[in-house]
């Protein structure tokens, strides 16, 4: 790739081209390759101390950020609400000010509150790793997305991706659908219309009620968990209609398209969001989603960091 | 005291019809006829504007309780430099002013400290908790000029109705921001296509429309005088058009913010620009405008909301509502209404100072012989930018930073007092 990364933050993929994120894809790629060497340590980040902020609590994107930056040889340090001074009601900008004082280079946040990661960046000189803020955006779990697409299906332009479940409250749809459609997927997002409102039209997107109609032309099917920790309540009846409408059923997998690759982001809510055999099953890249998210984040530490010289790549 | 001679401007006084180069005679704080004294201060202000003086119907003063954001004294400091002699201050203080006494402890304290005139509101409702009325009676007798709710929007509409009824007694305005809390839910923006980018909690139009309906019918029920404060939507405006033409009495008020800026705004996160209501679409700006030209809209007012620079240095959901006002509104209605051939000079001065004045009761609003010394001196030309760092406001939550603007307040009196004095002349002649 001829496009050098300037950024000293990742904060959205909404802000990103198409080439940047193709920068990342493809630095995940030599990473992902390291991954599968015995020794599967770089050197790329030693000396450099990153740390893990996580006021929202989280353990799968933790863990990912953690090994992440262990392997690119950084020092890692991970605060959550209840280990920072946070909740002696510290702000978040003397948190982070404190952070940066203790010489932190990188600071990977997850945070409850939209603009969060923002916050922060606009703050600090060290570079700021958006880890998940609100409903806002999750920008390395869109990469990784669509890192495993492009690893399966061979490309992303052309290819047709279904999002399905509570969009309006999702980070990682917001950040699938900023990546996808810059990289030429197209998207169609599908839910019920309490969840799914109209002006996500407006964002490039397709936007459908009738999970069934879409189901026959979809390459690819990413399936969001309904959230019940935030108000669902006044938007879906039930998690059982809820699943009777938009779940994606066994009887229903039968109208897919044979190699529809079906994909999570977890934790997955087996029998609402997704019968529990197609999780599972064959088509299932849910378990590759998670490998993958450890390339990708190594490859967005290393980028962020300003790093140079992995295998070839400048 | 010396007379104050303010010679040759073009004085606009809707209240006796006057607009015309001319003269204004402030003699013993109120306003004269004649020939000035021979030690008069002769102030020339040829080339400018002299009105009533300016009155902000919707301001948050902060005191007692929150002095920390703003004072009395700060806030009316802020009032006559952007060319306000009087401000009707919210009761959302602590204690709340739901009682007299709180009542005249702010009215002393404003004659102590302040240096524009200050009129006090009540609450509707005890503590603004919507569940039983204040004791509104005693809080007229203590002065108040309206009662209102102010951000805690009564959403009890039998209570509402009540209030009405009750306000409608003494013929005592009823202030509110139309807020049904179960439709906003707690959102921090305008829903619509940036709040689905920026995944922030909406807030409806629809949220605000529904009281301003709600608050049409009651007002028509009751026959009680009710302000829409700061609207913000197109739809609110079209309701309230429509109640106006039926002789309902019900009034809208429009806010510098809700008329020149737009929620893309808020892309950055940036806390200046997260206010109750919400910054809105360009067609809600427009419709507001339209509201304002077309007489719909006949307050024109700040909602000037103080907070300290650190409270507003939080995460954008987590911050407080709120932006300054009382500086910059004027340069605003001049730039966006006036400038622009959307409202003559002469219905900017009725809707600042003329209307409310008599709507309130409040006596002033008029150049007539013998009427307060209250005058404000427009430079309705004068660019100027703004920078909150020059404020004389606590607060320097503005949206408006950097701002280029036309038209500012270079002279305030209040009471014939010289309160503000951009350019000095009193000194230099």
């Amino acid at each position: 790739m001829s496009v050098t990364w300037q950024r000293k933050d990742l904060l959205s993929l909404r802000e990103l081209s198409a080439e940047e994120i193709g920068k990342v894809l493809s630095t995940a790629t030599v990473f992902k390759e390291i991954l599968g060497r015995p020794i599967k340590k770089v050197p790329a980040l030693q000396g450099r101390t990153v740390v893990n902020l996580f006021v929202e609590p989280s353990t799968r994107t933790r863990i990912s950020f953690e090994l992440a930056a262990v392997r690119l040889s950084a020092d890692v340090v991970s605060l959550d609400k209840e280990s920072s001074s946070i909740r002696k009601g510290e702000t978040l900008k003397d948190t982070a000010r404190n952070l940066e004082a203790l010489q932190a280079g990188t600071i990977v946040i997850r945070h409850r509150s939209a603009g969060a990661a923002h916050f922060l960046a606009e703050r600090l000189k060290a570079s700021v790793i958006n880890a998940g803020d609100g409903s806002h955006e999750h920008p390395t779990q869109g990469l990784l997305d669509a890192f495993t697409i492009q690893e399966r299906m061979g490309k992303i332009a052309g290819v047709r991706v279904l999002i399905v479940g509570d969009i309006v409250h999702s980070r990682v749809a917001r950040s699938n659908l900023w990546a996808l459609t810059k990289l030429g997927a197209k998207v169609k997002l599908v839910g019920p219309s309490t969840l799914l409102p109209k002006e996500f039209a407006e964002l490039g997107a397709e936007v459908s009620h009738d999970l069934e109609g879409a189901l026959e032309e979809a390459d690819v099917i990413n399936l969001l968990r309904i959230q019940h920790e935030r108000q669902v309540h006044s938007r879906v009846p039930s998690i059982g209609e809820y699943a009777a409408l938009f779940g994606l059923t066994t009887e229903r997998f039968r109208r897919c398209k044979p190699g529809v690759l079906l994909m999570h982001p977890g934790p997955i809510h087996r029998g609402v969001e997704i019968a529990s055999e197609l999780a599972d099953g064959a088509n299932s890249v849910i378990l590759d989603q998670v490998t993958n998210g450890l390339a990708v984040r190594m490859a967005v530490l290393y980028l962020v960091s300003g790093g140079r010289g992995i295998g070839g790549e400048t | 005291m010396r007379d104050i001679f303010l010679q040759g401007g073009l004085v606009v006084d809707p209240a006796t019809k006057r607009e015309a180069n001319g003269d204004v005679l402030v003699r013993e704080g109120k306003i004269a006829e004649g020939k000035p004294a021979k030690d008069a201060l002769v102030l020339k202000v040829e080339g400018l504007v002299v009105t009533p003086g300016l009155i902000d119907p919707h301001v948050h003063l902060r005191e007692p309780g929150q002095s920390a954001k703003e004072t009395i004294a700060s806030g009316t400091a802020a009032a006559v430099a952007g060319g306000f002699t009087s401000v009707i201050a919210m009761p959302n203080t602590s204690p709340v002013a739901d009682g007299p006494n709180t009542i005249a402890w702010m009215r002393q304290r404003a004659k102590e400290t302040g240096v524009a005139n200050v009129f006090a509101t009540g609450t509707i409702s005890m503590g603004q908790k919507g569940e039983q009325l204040a004791p509104i009676g005693s809080l007229r007798q203590a002065g108040v000029v309206a009662i209102t709710d102010d951000g805690h929007c009564v959403q009890n509409a039998e209570l509402m109705r009540r209030a009405l009824e009750y306000a409608r007694m003494f013929d005592l305005p009823v202030l509110d921001h139309c807020e049904d809390k179960f439709l906003s839910a707690g959102g921090v923006m305008n829903e619509g296509k940036w709040s689905r980018i920026l995944g922030l909690p909406a807030w409806p139009s629809i949220a605000e429309e529904v009281i301003v309906a709600r608050n049409v019918l009651l007002s028509e029920l009751t026959g009680a005088r009710v302000v829409c404060q700061h609207m913000s939507s197109a739809g609110s405006i079209r309701i309230l058009r429509e109640a106006r033409a039926r002789g309902v009495p019900i009034d809208g008020e429009a806010s510098p913010h809700h008329l020149s800026l737009t929620d893309d705004l808020v892309e950055g996160y940036d806390t200046s620009f997260k206010m109750n209501p919400p910054l809105r679409t360009r067609a809600d700006v427009e419709e507001v405008k339209r509201g304002v030209a077309d007489g719909t809209i006949r307050f024109l007012a700040t909602d000037h909301a103080p907070h300290c620079t650190y409270e507003k240095e939080v995460e954008f959901d987590e911050a407080p509502f709120g932006v300054v006002g009382l500086e910059t509104a004027l340069g605003i209605y001049l730039t966006e209404l006036v400038h622009s051939g959307m409202l003559s000079l002469r219905d900017m001065v009725v809707k600042m100072s003329t209307f409310p004045s008599e709507y309130f009761g409040l006596g002033r609003g008029s150049l007539a012989v013998g009427a307060v010394g209250d005058v404000t001196v427009i430079d309705p030309e004068r660019k100027w930018t703004v920078r909150k760092a020059e404020f004389a406001s606590r607060g320097r939550n503005t949206p408006f930073e950097g701002r280029e603007l036309r038209g500012r307040a270079v002279l305030t009196l209040v009471d014939g007092q010289i309160r503000h004095d951009l350019d000095g002349r009193a000194s230099s002649s």
